[in-house]
């Protein structure tokens, strides 16, 4: 299974600048490049120094509505050129149009029934400007979602702002997407793409709270909300196992109404009659194969979800997961 | 092939994924595929009784959803179950109403 790392990031946010700078790097030697781009004419590819033919440009635009096909043919292309030995390559990155929501792409590899069966998610990757990351914030949803989606966020063009302005933007940025590292494009490629795989796979769980004694079976939130962006980071605690059958059809039909408002959930599950936790790994409407992890990590055995989301009350979501999940009124006590 | 999108082979839902390495799936030999599917059909009939509807397995490769007035739809994928079933109750099932969160919490 090939990892494809998404290159994402609002438009001037410096993905094509960072690409450049990876593709020098011997560990993305081996990497085959897709470009997507917003327009008529594809600009970007000239851009990039490294140009052979791994590089393929998919030039139709905007990527939500009419580029997922050609996602999924370019990979398809991919994958039978190296079949037929003419090229090789071990990792795949495809840079979205800066409008673009990383959504629609990682749902093709997902659903994609060949596709599924040769390429995996190998992380999102979300460029951010620190000059002009706030007013952005503010006033695209797009620029929000692409972060909620990051597996890591690069900050770009820190040079360019003051100290304080940087630390205030990571703050706000944690708060959009805590799961998600924060680095900055001029660190050492290993920093930026080092573990990006595994935090894809559902195995780095954003660190929630043990604010509750053991023992009892009580269910928890905690929840920061950004007003200037209508962002809310939650996250709910379980400690009793979830019957997996219930927690399906609970989390089914929480995405099938609400996908389009929350933006990320990620989390570790006791799963009842199962030794081993499971990550379970969404991002808006779609939720990746669950991951059965190896071993639990260190601290207690509990259930941990988070929910990036907006316009959705917290308390609510709690509340309709005790009741789906058949926990008791004790249980249910925030 | 689904039949909303045409696409063959696209059954894998992460609720009971195909079997592959490192991948949670109870979906993995016939007996433990069936004995699923069962506990999926009275899970979901559990939340489609709010609006009256019910759930059962067709021809043990398909689902059957089914409004009382005597309306059905056949669907194959799991994914198509809210849509599906929305189509028959077209008040739908929000999972944040609090009519809807109490009788979960009654059943």
């Amino acid at each position: 299974m090939t990892p494809v790392v998404l290159l994402t990031g609002f438009l001037g946010s410096g993905k094509t600048t960072l690409l450049q700078r990876l593709l020098t790097d011997p560990g993305l030697a081996r990497a085959a490049v897709l470009i997507n781009e917003y327009g008529e004419v594809g600009l970007d590819h000239h851009l990039l120094d490294r140009i052979d033919e791994n590089v393929v440009l998919l030039k139709s635009g905007c990527i939500c509505c009419t580029v997922r096909g050609e996602v999924a043919d370019a990979l398809l292309n991919l994958q039978s050129l190296r079949d037929r030995g003419e090229i090789d390559f071990d990792r795949v990155v495809i840079e979205t149009t800066g409008l673009a929501d990383p959504y629609p792409v990682l749902q093709t590899l997902t659903a994609h029934p060949v596709l599924r069966s040769h390429f995996r998610g190998g992380g999102v990757l979300t460029t951010v400007d620190a000059v002009n990351a706030t007013i952005q914030l503010g006033h695209r949803a797009e620029a929000v979602r692409q972060i909620a989606a990051a597996d890591r966020i690069v900050l770009t063009k820190t040079d360019l702002a003051d100290a304080a302005t940087v630390e205030a933007l990571r703050i706000k940025l944690h708060r959009v997407n805590p799961a998600a590292g924060v680095v900055r494009s001029d660190d050492a490629v290993a920093g930026i793409l080092g573990g990006l795989d595994a935090s894809n796979a559902g195995l780095a769980v954003p660190g929630v709270q043990y604010d509750h004694e053991h023992g009892h079976h009580h269910l928890h939130h905690a929840h920061h909300h950004d007003d200037s962006l209508g962002v809310i980071t939650f996250s709910l605690t379980v400690e009793r196992p979830v019957d997996w059958t219930d927690f399906g059809i609970w989390l089914t039909l929480l995405l099938h109404r609400y996908g389009d408002r929350i933006f990320r959930v990620k989390g570790i599950l006791s799963i009842a009659g199962e030794d081993r936790p499971v990550a379970i790994h969404g991002v808006q409407h779609l939720v990746h194969a669950p991951v059965h992890m190896k071993h639990w990590p260190q601290g207690p055995r509990v259930s941990r979800l988070v929910f990036i989301l907006e316009g959705l009350d917290p308390d609510r979501i709690r509340r309709s997961f005790s009741a789906f999940m058949r926990l008791d009124v004790a249980d249910a006590a925030a | 092939m689904c039949s909303l999108c045409g696409i063959l082979g696209c059954d894998d839902h992460w609720t009971s994924a195909v079997e592959r390495p490192g991948v949670y799936t109870r979906n993995t030999d016939r007996q433990s595929r069936r004995a699923d599917a069962a506990r999926r059909i009275r899970a979901a009939n559990r939340v489609l009784g709010y609006r009256r509807l019910s759930l059962a397995e067709w021809q043990g490769t398909s689902y059957v959803v089914s409004s009382p007035t005597g309306a059905s739809t056949v669907f194959e994928a799991l994914s198509h179950l809210w849509p599906e079933a929305e189509a028959l109750a077209p008040r739908g099932f929000d999972p944040l109403d609090d009519d809807l969160i109490d009788w979960m919490a009654k059943r």
